[in-house]
C-alpha cells in the first residue's frame, strides 16, 4: 500500500514493546477492580496478569500487580492515568527483565498418575518449590512457585504424564535488598 | 452529639454549604425524597429541563460561563442513561459537574428493579469518580468530596448515586472546609521550580520562529489566567494561535492572534505551528484536530507543555520542557521571573523575531477565512459576521451546536474575554448549544445569550425551548439554516463522490411556528438585505427567539486540512477544491 499523506487520524510509527510490571496500592473499596480493568480496556491497554489482595488490613489497602505490554510511551501513559484515580495511592512500574526485582507466579496441578508416575512428576518439579497439597493411590495436586515461563514449560511437560488441570495466578513481584517501591 | 437528619436534608446541607444557588434536573420515582426537601431550601433553585441530556448541557453552560460547579439530579434508570451524554460531554471538555442521581432501594440493587440501571458502571468512564451510596452517614463526606474532585485540578464531571432507602434515612452531617485548593483529583500537586522556570525563559530567549499555542486550560484556570497570558504574549511580542475551546483567553482581534488553528483553523495559525522552532503549548492537549498526522506535527520546533493533568503531557506528542501546573500559577511566577532578568526584551528581541513576522504576515495575505459574498442568498459566514458587528459592543455569549455552523462560529465571531464562549469540542455533541444557553443565560441575567446553530443540530434538543420559556429566559437560537447536516454533506461532497446518503433532512418544521408554539418569538431571514434589520429586531426582544436564517445550502466550511493531505497544505476555498486519495477517504 502506496504511503498515505493524511494529516488526520493515521497511525503513527509504533515504537518498540516493553514487558512492564505495575503495581498499584489501592483503597479496597467496592468497584475498585472495576476502574483500573476499565482504564486499561477502555484505553486499549491490555492485561496480561492480574494479582490482587488487601495487604494492608487496618487501612484497607490493597496492592495490585499488573503484568502488561507497551510502547514506553503507552506504558508512562499507564501510570499517569492510574495515578489520577481517585483511590490509588501510589504505583510502581519497573521492567520485567529488571535484575533487582523478585516475581513469582504459583500454580496448582491435578494429575492423573500412579505412584510411579508420581515420582517422576515430583522430581519434574523439584526447582520450583514441589508441595502436595492432596494425594490418592491415582491421583495427585501439586504445587509450584516459579516464572511464568517455567510455569508455561511444567504444564506442558505434565500433560503427558496426566494433567487434567491447571490453575494459576498472576504475577507477584517484590524488590531484592532492603529497598522498598516507590 | 449531632443532630440527626435525613439522607435527603443531607443533600440539600452540603448544597449549601457549597453555595450552590441553582440545580438543573428531573424529578422520578428514584429521586422523589430528595424533591420532597426542596421546598426546605430557599436558596437554591431548581431549574426543570425536559430531558436529562438538557438539564446535564444547561448545568455544562452555567459552569463554563460562571467559572462554578454545574449541578445535575436525576432519577434511576433512563434518567440516570439519558444524563450520559451531557456528562461525556463534560469529561471530554473538562466541565465541573455534580450529577446526584436516584437509585432504586438498597435491598432491590441487582434484582433488575424497575428503573434500576448500574448507574455508577455505566457512568465510570464518563466521570472523574463517581459513589454509590450505601451508608447514610458516609454521604456528606461523599457529597463534599465530589465537589473537590469535581472543581479540583483538571475540572471534569462526578456522580453520586444515592439509593431511595439512603435518602430517607436518618444520619449524621458533617463539614470540613477544605484547606488543600490546588489539587488534583483531591490529591495535592508540586510548585513550579525555578529551575523549570529558568529552563522557559531560556527556550523564550533563544527562539526565532516561537508561537504560543492556548487552549481550554487558560479559561478554565480562571479570568486571572487570560489576564497573565495577554501579559506574556505583550512581554514578548510572540504570535498566538488558540484552539477552539481557548478562544477568548486572548482577544480575537488583536494583531499578535493568527486565529484559531486545526483542521478549520486558519492558514496563518497552522502553518506557524508547523514551521516554528518554539511551540509553547499552554493548556491545550494535542488533540487529533490539532495535530494531524503526529509523525509530521510541527517537526522542527521546540515544545514546552504546561497542563495540570500530567496525563495530558506527552499522550500525544513528546515535548521538551513538561510543566505540571495551574496555568493561572505558572504564568504569574514565569512574568514575575521574566521581567526581573529580562528588561526591554520586547524592543532587544524585535530583530530577532521580525523575519519570522514577515513570513506570516505574507501566510495572513491569503486571507483564508474569507469567502464568496452573495446579494442575493445569505452565506452562513456573512450571517454569522453580521450577527458579531450587531452583538460585538454588548457582552454577548455565544454557545453552538456541532458541525458547519459551529466552525463557522469559531471563525468569525471575535471573542475578547474568556467564558464567553461555550461550545462541545471533544465529543462533538449535536443539541448541546440550546440548553447550554439556558445555563449560560440563568448564570448571566441580562447578558444577551445567542446559540449559533444548525437546524439538524438543534432539533435533537428543541424540547428545552420550552424550559427557557418557564424560566422566562431570553435566549436566542440562531440557526443557520441549510436543510443538511452540513459537515456531514460537505464530507460527502469532498470525500464520497457527493454521494449525500442520508444528510438532507426533508420535512423540516416551520422554525417560525415552532417558535409560536413553545410561547416564544420566530424569525426568518431570506435575503442578505434583510438580515440586519431582523438581527437586531432579535437583539431587541426580551422573550427567548428561534431565528430562522436561511442560508446557501452548498456552501462548504474552508480552510480545511482534507484527510490525505499533510498539515501545512490546506484546502483555502472552493476554487481549490481538489481530488482527494483513496487512502484519505477511509480517514476521519
Amino acid at each position: 500500500m502506496a504511503k498515505s499523506k493524511s494529516a488526520y487520524s493515521v497511525p503513527g510509527k509504533i515504537g518498540k514493546l516493553e514487558r512492564h510490571i505495575i503495581v498499584v496500592w489501592v483503597d479496597n473499596e467496592a468497584g475498585v477492580l472495576a476502574r483500573i480493568a476499565g482504564l486499561f480496556s477502555g484505553r486499549g491497554y491490555n492485561i496480561e496478569s492480574l494479582a490482587v489482595g488487601e495487604v494492608d488490613k487496618k487501612k484497607h489497602i490493597s496492592r495490585i500487580t499488573i503484568v502488561t505490554e507497551g510502547t514506553p510511551q503507552v506504558i508512562e501513559q499507564i501510570k499517569l492515568q492510574l495515578k489520577k484515580l481517585v483511590p490509588v495511592h501510589k504505583v510502581a512500574d519497573f521492567k520485567r527483565n529488571d535484575k533487582e526485582i523478585l516475581f513469582r507466579e504459583l500454580a496448582l496441578f491435578k494429575v492423573l498418575a500412579n505412584s510411579k508416575k508420581q515420582e517422576k512428576i515430583k522430581k519434574i518439579c523439584k526447582k520450583f518449590n514441589p508441595v502436595i497439597l492432596d494425594k490418592s493411590k491415582k491421583s495427585f495436586v501439586i504445587q509450584v512457585t516459579a516464572l511464568r515461563a517455567e510455569i508455561d514449560k511444567l504444564a506442558l511437560d505434565l500433560k503427558r504424564l496426566g494433567l487434567i488441570s491447571t490453575s494459576r495466578t498472576g504475577s507477584v513481584a517484590m524488590t531484592k535488598g532492603g529497598k522498598v517501591f516507590s | 452529639m449531632p443532630k440527626l437528619i435525613t439522607g435527603a436534608e443531607i443533600v440539600f446541607k452540603a448544597l449549601e454549604d457549597q453555595k450552590v444557588e441553582y440545580i438543573f434536573g428531573y424529578p422520578g420515582g428514584a429521586v422523589l425524597p430528595i424533591y420532597d426537601e426542596l421546598k426546605n431550601h430557599k436558596s437554591i433553585k431548581h431549574i426543570l429541563a425536559r430531558h436529562e441530556q438538557g438539564a446535564g448541557h444547561a448545568a455544562e453552560g452555567y459552569a463554563r460561563s460562571s467559572g462554578k460547579p454545574g449541578v445535575l439530579l436525576v432519577t434511576s434508570g433512563p434518567g440516570a442513561t439519558n444524563a450520559v451524554t451531557a456528562l461525556t460531554d463534560a469529561y471530554m471538555d473538562s466541565v465541573p459537574l455534580v450529577c446526584i442521581s436516584g437509585q432504586v432501594p438498597t435491598h432491590l440493587i441487582g434484582t433488575d428493579a424497575f428503573q434500576e440501571c448500574d448507574t455508577t458502571g455505566i457512568t465510570r468512564p464518563c466521570t472523574k469518580h463517581n459513589w454509590l451510596v450505601k451508608d447514610v452517614n458516609d454521604l456528606s463526606r461523599i457529597l463534599h468530596l465530589a465537589f473537590e474532585v469535581a472543581t479540583t485540578g483538571r475540572p471534569g464531571p462526578v456522580l453520586v448515586d444515592i439509593p431511595k432507602d439512603i435518602q430517607f434515612k436518618k444520619g449524621k452531617y458533617k463539614f470540613k472546609k477544605s484547606t488543600l485548593k490546588k489539587k488534583v483529583n483531591g490529591k495535592t500537586v508540586l510548585k513550579v521550580s525555578n529551575n523549570e522556570l529558568d529552563k522557559f525563559i531560556e527556550l523564550i530567549k533563544r527562539s526565532s520562529r516561537p508561537i504560543f499555542y492556548t487552549g481550554g486550560g487558560v479559561i478554565n484556570s480562571g479570568p486571572e489566567a487570560s489576564k497573565h497570558l495577554r501579559e506574556l504574549v505583550s512581554l514578548t511580542g510572540f504570535p498566538i494561535t488558540s484552539t477552539l475551546q481557548g478562544l477568548g483567553a486572548y482577544p480575537g482581534n488583536d494583531p499578535q492572534f493568527l486565529g484559531m488553528l486545526g483542521m478549520h483553523g486558519t492558514y496563518e495559525a497552522n502553518n506557524a505551528m508547523h514551521d516554528c522552532d518554539l511551540m509553547i503549548n499552554i493548556g491545550a492537549r494535542f488533540d487529533d484536530r490539532i495535530t494531524g498526522k503526529v509523525d509530521e506535527f510541527s517537526p522542527k520546533s521546540k515544545k514546552i507543555h504546561v497542563d495540570i493533568d500530567p496525563s495530558s503531557i506527552g499522550k500525544n506528542i513528546k515535548v521538551d520542557l513538561p510543566i505540571v501546573s495551574d496555568v493561572s500559577e505558572l504564568l504569574k511566577s514565569l512574568i514575575k521571573r521574566f521581567k526581573e532578568k529580562n528588561k526591554n526584551f520586547l524592543d532587544s528581541n524585535k530583530q530577532k523575531t521580525s523575519k519570522w513576522w514577515e513570513q506570516i504576515n505574507k501566510w495572513r495575505e491569503k486571507k483564508s477565512l474569507n469567502f464568496i459574498n452573495s446579494n442575493k442568498i445569505i452565506k452562513p459566514q456573512h450571517a454569522v459576521q453580521r450577527l458579531y458587528e450587531l452583538t460585538k459592543d454588548k457582552d454577548t455569549f455565544i454557545t453552538t451546536e456541532v458541525g458547519q455552523h459551529q466552525m463557522w462560529a469559531a471563525q468569525h465571531y471575535k471573542f475578547d474575554k474568556p467564558n464567553r464562549w461555550m461550545t462541545s469540542g471533544g465529543l462533538g455533541t449535536m443539541g448541546y448549544g440550546l440548553p447550554a444557553a439556558i445555563g449560560v443565560q440563568i448564570a448571566n441575567p441580562g447578558k444577551l445569550v445567542v446559540d449559533i446553530a444548525g437546524e439538524a443540530s438543534v432539533l435533537m434538543t428543541m424540547q428545552e425551548m420550552s424550559t427557557a420559556v418557564q424560566y422566562k429566559l431570553p435566549i436566542k437560537i440562531f440557526i443557520l439554516n441549510n436543510e443538511y447536516m452540513g459537515m456531514v454533506r460537505q464530507w460527502q461532497e469532498l470525500l464520497h463522490e457527493k454521494n449525500y446518503s442520508e444528510s438532507y433532512t426533508a420535512a423540516l418544521p416551520d422554525f417560525v411556528k415552532l417558535a409560536e408554539s413553545y410561547g416564544c418569538v420566530g424569525i426568518r431571514a431570506k435575503t442578505p438585505d434583510d438580515l440586519d434589520a431582523k438581527i437586531k429586531e432579535m437583539i431587541d426582544v426580551q422573550k427567548p427567539v428561534i431565528f430562522d436564517c436561511v442560508v446557501d445550502k452548498s456552501e462548504n466550511c474552508f480552510p480545511m486540512i482534507p484527510s490525505g493531505k499533510p498539515h501545512n497544505q490546506m484546502i483555502l476555498g472552493p476554487e481549490e477544491e481538489e481530488e482527494i486519495s483513496d487512502e484519505g477517504k477511509i480517514l476521519v
